[in-house]
């Protein structure tokens, strides 16, 4: 079945999503104005720099339209600084406070092998670069994965958000499972 | 178990600012009005290329001091120069905890032979190129990203233009060739064949590649991003003009809609005076940053 999936694309790695996208098979359409949102069947929101993500949602008022988009129950992945896009900081979409660079400058960046609820066939190879993680969230709020006891990956409804990088590194299986989401809300909207 | 510093960490983080601008900041408080602005990371030095162009002298790091205070002042990455060649310069910068050192041409160099040996750091490094040989070579010594040069501090976009220009004509070119032909091309490239492969293989440098010196309005940072440059740093541009905070502002929207003509004219609509500009044509041979490096 062929999906539209919508990348942010103010600014970030959003062409590194784009292309995991396509070698699954569904099409993606880069974001920067409310129109672009128009008939999406998912949404990610990449990694780049927050404070530049926040102020371009604000400039194009994007805000709002994102939020419905999540509210009409639209899948949304939110990598590093999408998941700080996606608090209750942020455009509040999910049950979450993040913490911002949480663990440290550019030189305590690393690299893990990180065992993700739901994700078969071993450990994920996951990047984080400046990462934040979730510092609080609500009942409603799934936790996949940790790192030091703090929540990288978590899950809300349809709603997906991860501290690292898995469009970095070749691997798709996050992206599988995010299409998976996807591809059950086309399914139930065409039958409804 | 982590792995810290490896080059996909070092190069991811080139990844997260794609898109974005980079701005060259002297103080805590231009700092702010980057990061306001919506800058994706800032570079803090000392003075700005103008200003070294019109000072002369040595121009050598950030004092510490400065550095620790654009930190304090804000959350987005803060990038610094070291000279080329200055491997203790580096050293002090990543005891500073950068997030990014710019091994650059517009310090003045301290070693004219030898580039750092960027694979002993576990901060990442981007460095100037002004062809693609220069940029392999760079590579090669362990960059995570590459800037075209350009003509820093002439607010002149035709140095840039070439630079960029060039690197993408010979990526094209090696895209061409056979794989007797590559090594030939290495050779004249003087780069490690290994890069000059994957080059020719995926049509891109296997790096983030932004675009610098001379970008001086909106237009101009539109026209490096149409021209394959996947971000800018503005150097002089910026704080040199009339009107810094809604020129940084300017400048981030075109970035971002470098596609979109009417976004880019709207975004240019009365910023005032840009900064006092140099034909870079007219410079003497030894005022051009770009020579410097090889």
């Amino acid at each position: 079945m062929d999906v539209t999936v919508g990348v942010l694309a103010l600014q970030g790695d959003f062409e590194a999503h784009g292309r995991v996208l396509r070698a699954l098979g569904a099409e993606p359409r880069e974001v920067r104005v409310p129109a672009d949102l128009d008939g999406l069947d998912g949404l990610i929101i990449p990694g780049g720099e927050s404070t530049t993500m926040t102020l371009g949602i604000e400039r194009e008022g994007l805000a709002e339209p994102l939020r419905s988009l999540g509210a009409a129950g639209t899948p949304v992945l939110g990598t590093c600084a999408g998941l700080i896009m996606l608090d209750r900081d942020h455009l509040g979409m999910m049950d979450l406070r993040a913490e911002r660079n949480a663990f440290g400058r550019q030189v305590r960046s690393f690299e893990a092998d990180l065992v993700i609820d739901g994700i078969d066939g071993g450990p994920v190879r996951a990047v984080f670069i400046r990462a934040p993680w979730v510092a609080e969230h609500g009942d409603g709020v799934t936790v996949l994965a940790q790192v030091d006891g703090r929540p990288v990956a978590v899950q809300q409804g349809r709603l997906l958000a991860i501290s690292f990088h898995p469009e970095l590194t070749g691997e798709q299986r996050i992206h599988e499972r995010f299409l998976t989401l996807v591809r059950e809300c086309v399914a139930e909207r065409a039958g409804s | 178990m982590r792995d810290e510093a490896t080059f996909t960490v070092k190069a991811g983080l080139a990844e997260m600012l794609k898109g974005g601008v980079i701005m060259d900041v002297v103080d805590a408080e231009q700092a702010k009005i980057a990061e306001a602005a919506g800058a994706a990371a800032v570079m803090a030095l000392e003075r700005v290329p103008a200003d070294i162009r019109r000072d002369g002298g040595v121009a050598r790091m950030s004092d510490p001091a400065m550095i620790r205070g654009i930190q304090a002042a804000v959350t987005i990455p803060v990038m610094a120069k070291a000279r080329i060649g200055h491997f203790v310069e580096a050293q002090i910068l990543e005891a500073l905890e950068v997030d990014y050192i710019d091994e650059s041409e517009v310090l003045t160099p301290a070693d004219e032979a030898n580039h750092i040996d960027k694979w002993n750091f576990k901060v990442p490094f981007v460095c100037g190129a002004t062809n693609l040989g220069e940029a392999l070579r760079r590579i090669g010594e362990g960059a995570a990203m590459i800037r075209s040069k350009g003509e820093a501090g002439t607010g002149d976009i035709v140095e840039a233009v070439r630079h960029m220009r060039k690197i993408t004509g010979e990526i094209r070119r090696l895209r061409s060739l056979d794989d007797a032909e590559l090594a030939t091309a290495a050779k004249e490239l003087q780069s490690p064949l290994d890069l000059v492969r994957r080059v020719a293989a995926e049509g891109k440098l296997p790096v983030v590649v932004f675009s610098a010196g001379g970008i001086a309005t909106p237009a101009d940072a539109a026209l490096m991003m149409q021209l394959g440059a996947e971000g800018v740093f503005v150097g002089s541009g910026i704080f040199k003009s009339e009107d810094p905070e809604r020129r940084a502002r300017a400048v981030v929207e075109a970035t971002t809609h470098f596609q979109d003509p009417a976004r880019v004219a709207a975004a240019s609509d009365g910023l005032g005076r840009a900064m006092v500009s140099l034909e870079s044509s007219k410079l003497e041979s030894e005022q051009l940053l770009a020579q410097r490096g090889w």
